[in-house]
């Protein structure tokens, strides 16, 4: 009995468990294969069963919209090398590509009560813990318990998390909170009078050094000026296809940690390779 | 634990530990996540009952532990719970034993409640706490799945004799 308090307290304030986690997390791991293969069996059912006419479809939508893509992609390149060469001239440096990992989710149930997933990639492959994730569509959380093979991670809208975020349009900065509820975040506290509007995209601000910059977050759905109130009540929608994607990315940064402004300087002008 | 020299069947009751482990994250549809039993604590409940010389508070606590881990929760707090749990039904395996199935299952929804109750406490403590009335569904479903999981955890002790 006092030996679990003292397991709580530990595991509460401080990291040291990490690797007991991990450990563990091994053990866990074969059972959380075994419950995951009802869905994975639906999975396979379901592509088994697609029609030999659907598959044609869907892989002609696939290509149109992979040439579409190339083709923005063409103006990406020369938008990305004008812009490090203004970045150059302004001697301004910014990591601007990040490398990905590919990782699947495994199709398990966690306490309904948070939002969290759990991911087939581990300390193996180096994860580590608050590593951002992402899909296709935004960002999705980052990386809380990373086990040898497996990790479990937190998505942006588990109540107890929260995103340092920017508002597209104007570049507004302001945080980002997790609700518990499926796909719906809160922007808790921006004053009445602040500039935002319905429809307005959330990207990340890259403060706080843990996510990238300029990845969407969420869409602005509903906005709640009560006079009554210091602050505006705005809900958002996750971009992020959260409760859906079964193949997540991760970002490996390098270095992400936030510079003192004297040490940013001394090291640009002492070098200007980037 | 082993004042019993012919007990076997150690592995049926692992596996009965596992089968509830994997059922607690099987996935299901979101609706239904609320009303999902607390199969690892009936599976220990029924345990602690019928074979109180072998599983016990060290049972209870080490599967507690497991479960941390697959939930990802605070490591001990479901340690903690299912380690009184166990005691409790240690203590009352004599009366439990007796009483009618109904009454049995009435038992067991003061049980699982008072395991989520420690849970909630201890979550409220750490600042996790979600006061929602859904949040005891799991300690109604347990009551009335407990008739099933009674009959088949007996039927499947007798079969492979674990004693």
């Amino acid at each position: 009995m006092v030996f679990s308090i003292i397991l709580l307290i530990t595991d509460h304030h401080t990291n040291m468990l990490r690797n007991v986690r991990s450990f563990f997390n091994l053990i866990i791991y074969p059972l959380q294969t075994i419950a995951s293969t009802p869905a994975n069996i639906g999975i396979w059912l379901n592509e088994q069963l697609d029609s030999h006419q659907s598959l044609i479809t869907e892989n002609e939508s696939y290509r149109t919209n992979n040439l579409l893509l190339k083709a923005q992609l063409q103006k990406f390149t020369s938008l990305q090398a004008e812009n490090i060469r203004l970045r150059s001239l302004l001697k301004s440096s910014r990591k601007l590509k990040d490398q990905m990992l590919i990782a699947e989710t495994i199709a398990v149930d966690l306490d309904p009560y948070k939002r969290q997933i759990v991911i087939n990639k581990g300390q193996r492959h180096s994860i580590y813990a608050g590593q951002p994730i992402l899909d296709a569509y935004g960002i999705m959380g980052q990386v809380i318990h990373p086990g040898i093979v497996s990790s479990s991670a937190i998505l942006i809208t588990d109540p107890s998390h929260a995103i340092p975020v920017q508002i597209n349009r104007n570049g507004l900065r302001t945080v980002l909170y997790g609700t518990g509820a499926a796909n719906y975040l809160e922007v808790q506290n921006l004053p009445n009078n602040a500039d935002i509007e319905l429809g307005d995209l959330l990207i990340t601000s890259g403060l706080g050094g843990r996510f990238p910059e300029g990845y969407p977050v969420a869409k602005v759905i509903n906005i709640i000026r009560d006079p009554g109130q210091p602050f505006a009540k705005v809900i958002a929608e996750a971009t992020a296809h959260l409760e859906q994607s079964r193949e997540v990315l991760l970002v490996m940064a390098q270095e992400n940690k936030p510079q003192l402004l004297s040490e940013q300087i001394t090291k640009e002008s002492g070098s200007s390779d980037e | 634990m082993n004042n019993k020299p012919a007990s076997h069947g150690g592995i049926v009751i692992l596996l009965s530990f596992a089968i509830a482990l994997i059922l607690c994250m099987v996935q299901i549809p979101d609706y239904l996540k609320m009303y999902r039993p607390e199969f690892v604590t009936l599976i220990l409940i029924y345990w602690c009952i019928a074979l109180p010389h072998r599983v016990g508070i060290l049972t209870g606590w080490s599967v507690g532990f497991l479960l941390d881990i697959q939930m990802d929760s605070l490591l001990g707090l479901h340690a903690v719970a299912l380690a009184i749990t166990a005691y409790l039904a240690y203590k009352l395996h004599a009366r439990i034993r007796l009483y009618p199935l109904l009454q049995q299952s009435l038992i067991i929804l003061l049980l699982v409640t008072l395991s989520q109750m420690l849970i909630l406490w201890i979550n409220g403590i750490s600042g996790h706490a979600h006061g929602n009335w859904s949040y005891w569904m799991p300690a109604l479903s347990s009551m009335f799945s407990w008739p099933w999981i009674f009959y088949l955890m007996r039927t499947i002790r007798r079969m492979y004799g674990v004693n």
